[in-house]
């Protein structure tokens, strides 16, 4: 089903002219209200009237997390405050974190993209839509329940954990279709088979699974263990949330990215420069709807490809695959996003802790692990009340950090001083033994 | 009156205190009495030498962490209720036994166990003042 098929199912030169018109003006706007965009065009040498065509757009600078860092809070707002009506922002250490902004008429699109993705899963007014992404300061709770109200189905904000309740609210409310991590997917199907819930004669009929990557294997696992049929979402908080594109039920390969809202350009992201559908790049996004944080040309650090061969499901927007991968060395456990960086930080902020670690990303059973190494020092054995005392409460103060600061539950092992490998010049301190 | 104790850092894998041993019997190093507290996923081996000085450095040469810490070794009558009436003092005292572990000769009749105390000095005050024996830390390392 086509929640706005007029709008879904353009015809590609209709399409690409509003596209036009809607960048024309958002790039006029940021110029006007945005310093760092301003300097930016300046430094590159463009005028928003350089905008003649989609493809001028690929002579503008690029957008980085990193200037959204530097711009941190509210910097690249393009809107005075008093037309925000919601915040949310990515995990961060130090307060560095990502904040977005919506207006009013933000908040509108992005309940009327997401109700596409509900309809695009087969979904209506008569639908009971089970909602465990996690309500808060990250998008996707809030993102997909506003959604599923502009479509009219019945949300049940479960929000994230609880994994016991969370079945026992799917035996009793009945909900058709479920929106979760594909990791907490399995994880449920686990749990309720373990509790003797008979996980494949639920009502559920259907589940919108993103916010991680996955495999075509996990999509198969997912729906044999809940026997449902499961579809991929995409978003990312910097851009809009969840419901940047997502997969129809009729062609079940690719999303369709919304490009009555944004435009997508994939790039390589070693030269930057732009390449052609087909080919395996960066995704890079412009909001051109998008009034209280838009951006331009938003390097997302995510690789995948696009298609824009015409889907059976008669939507004409371009279809972008699954992610196989980044850029950059974020790592993405159980949903939460976290850099290397990120987790140096906390380690580094605790006494005693040697700055050499190193991070073991693995996967056991269905849910990410994320061990960290870290080297002991004299400074730890050297204490009266006994040093496994000292050694464990060490422990479990890294532990607490890195749930209160970056979101993620960590194990953490002390291991001998030197045994961690030294690196000249750049540290790989990640090993990521998923296969995903 | 303290023992001097050597404290080495091991993570739990197979090997690791093999090679303690290896270094330390290398430079003709005696260990008098060792114990071994042990979690998840790291050790930490306590041992009373008799060279400590040597024994740390060979020791932090070869990589490992180690501390050095001080214990007061107790001579412990050998029947029934010797453990206790020495507890009994301490426990009087409020002072806190952090860990404790055993040397393995005897001095005459008695036994050997090694304290580490929450208030060392003043343990040691309470042990004497009642009568019972503290042995001093070259007693220990030649005996």
């Amino acid at each position: 089903m086509i929640y706005n098929e007029e709008f879904e199912t353009l015809p590609r030169e209709v399409l690409e002219a509003l596209q036009l018109k809607r960048l024309q003006q958002v790039v006029q706007r940021v110029y006007h209200t945005v310093g760092f965009y301003r300097t930016a065009f300046d430094e590159a040498g463009v005028k928003p009237d350089d905008i003649k065509s989609l493809a001028d757009l690929a002579r503008f600078p690029f957008t980085t997390k990193q200037d959204l860092r530097d711009n941190y809070p509210f910097g690249l707002f393009a809107v005075p405050m008093s037309s925000v009506v919601r915040l949310q922002a990515s995990s961060g250490t130090t307060g560095r974190s990502t904040v977005v902004g919506y207006t009013k008429r933000d908040i509108d699109v992005w309940s009327e993209l997401m109700a596409r993705c509900f309809a695009a899963a087969g979904l209506n007014k008569n639908d009971i839509i089970h909602n465990a992404y996690g309500y808060g300061l990250f998008t996707g709770g809030l993102g997909a329940h506003y959604g599923a109200e502009r479509l009219g189905a019945s949300v049940i904000p479960m929000s994230g954990g609880n994994t016991k309740r969370q079945i026992m609210i799917l035996q009793d409310f009945g909900p058709t279709a479920i929106c979760c991590t594909p990791s907490y997917a399995l994880n449920l199907a686990e749990q309720g088979r373990a509790m003797g819930v008979d996980m494949r004669n639920l009502k559920l009929r259907v589940g919108i699974f993103g916010a991680e990557p996955w495999s075509d294997k996990m999509r198969d696992d997912i729906e044999s263990a809940l026997n449902i049929t499961a579809l991929n979402i995409y978003g990312l908080s910097e851009v809009m949330g969840p419901g940047v594109s997502m997969e129809c039920t009729e062609g079940r390969s690719g999303m369709h990215v919304f490009e009555d809202h944004f435009l997508i350009e994939i790039i390589d992201p070693e030269t930057g420069s732009v390449l052609p559908y087909g080919e395996k790049g960066e995704l890079v996004f412009t909001t051109i709807t998008k009034e209280a944080f838009p951006l331009i040309r938003f390097r997302s650090r995510d690789i995948t490809t696009l298609n824009i061969a015409p889907c059976r499901c008669g939507r004409t927007h371009v279809r972008m695959d699954r992610v196989m991968g980044r850029s950059d060395d974020m790592l993405i456990i159980r949903g939460v996003n976290v850099f290397p960086s990120q987790i140096e930080a906390v380690l580094l902020n605790i006494e005693g802790v040697e700055p050499h670690y190193q991070l073991i990303v693995e996967r056991v059973d269905t849910l990410d692990t994320i061990e960290v190494q870290v080297e002991v020092s004299e400074k730890l054995m050297d204490e009266s009340e006994g040093e496994v005392r000292v050694l464990q409460n060490m422990e479990r103060r890294i532990v607490k950090d890195m749930k209160d600061y970056l979101g993620i539950s960590a194990k953490v092992k002390m291991v001998e001083p030197k045994s961690l490998q030294r690196f000249e010049g750049k540290a790989s301190r990640v090993i990521d033994k998923r296969q995903i | 009156m303290k023992v001097e104790q050597i404290s080495i850092f091991l993570e739990n894998k197979p090997g690791g205190l093999e090679k303690v041993t290896k270094i330390l019997s290398d430079v003709n190093i005696n260990i008098r009495t060792m114990a071994v507290a042990d979690t998840s996923d790291f050790g930490i081996v306590r041992m009373i030498v008799n060279n400590v000085e040597t024994a740390t450095r060979v020791l932090k040469e070869n990589g490992f962490t180690v501390s050095r810490t001080t214990v007061v070794a107790v001579e412990v009558p050998d029947r029934p209720g010797g453990l206790h009436s020495i507890l009994e003092v301490i426990a009087k005292e409020n002072v806190n036994i952090a860990y404790m572990y055993a040397f393995v000769e005897k001095s005459g009749e008695n036994a050997v166990m090694l304290f580490r105390f929450d208030q060392q000095d003043k343990a040691i005050d309470v042990l004497v003042k009642n009568g019972i024996n503290v042995l001093p830390g070259e007693k220990l390392y030649s005996f």
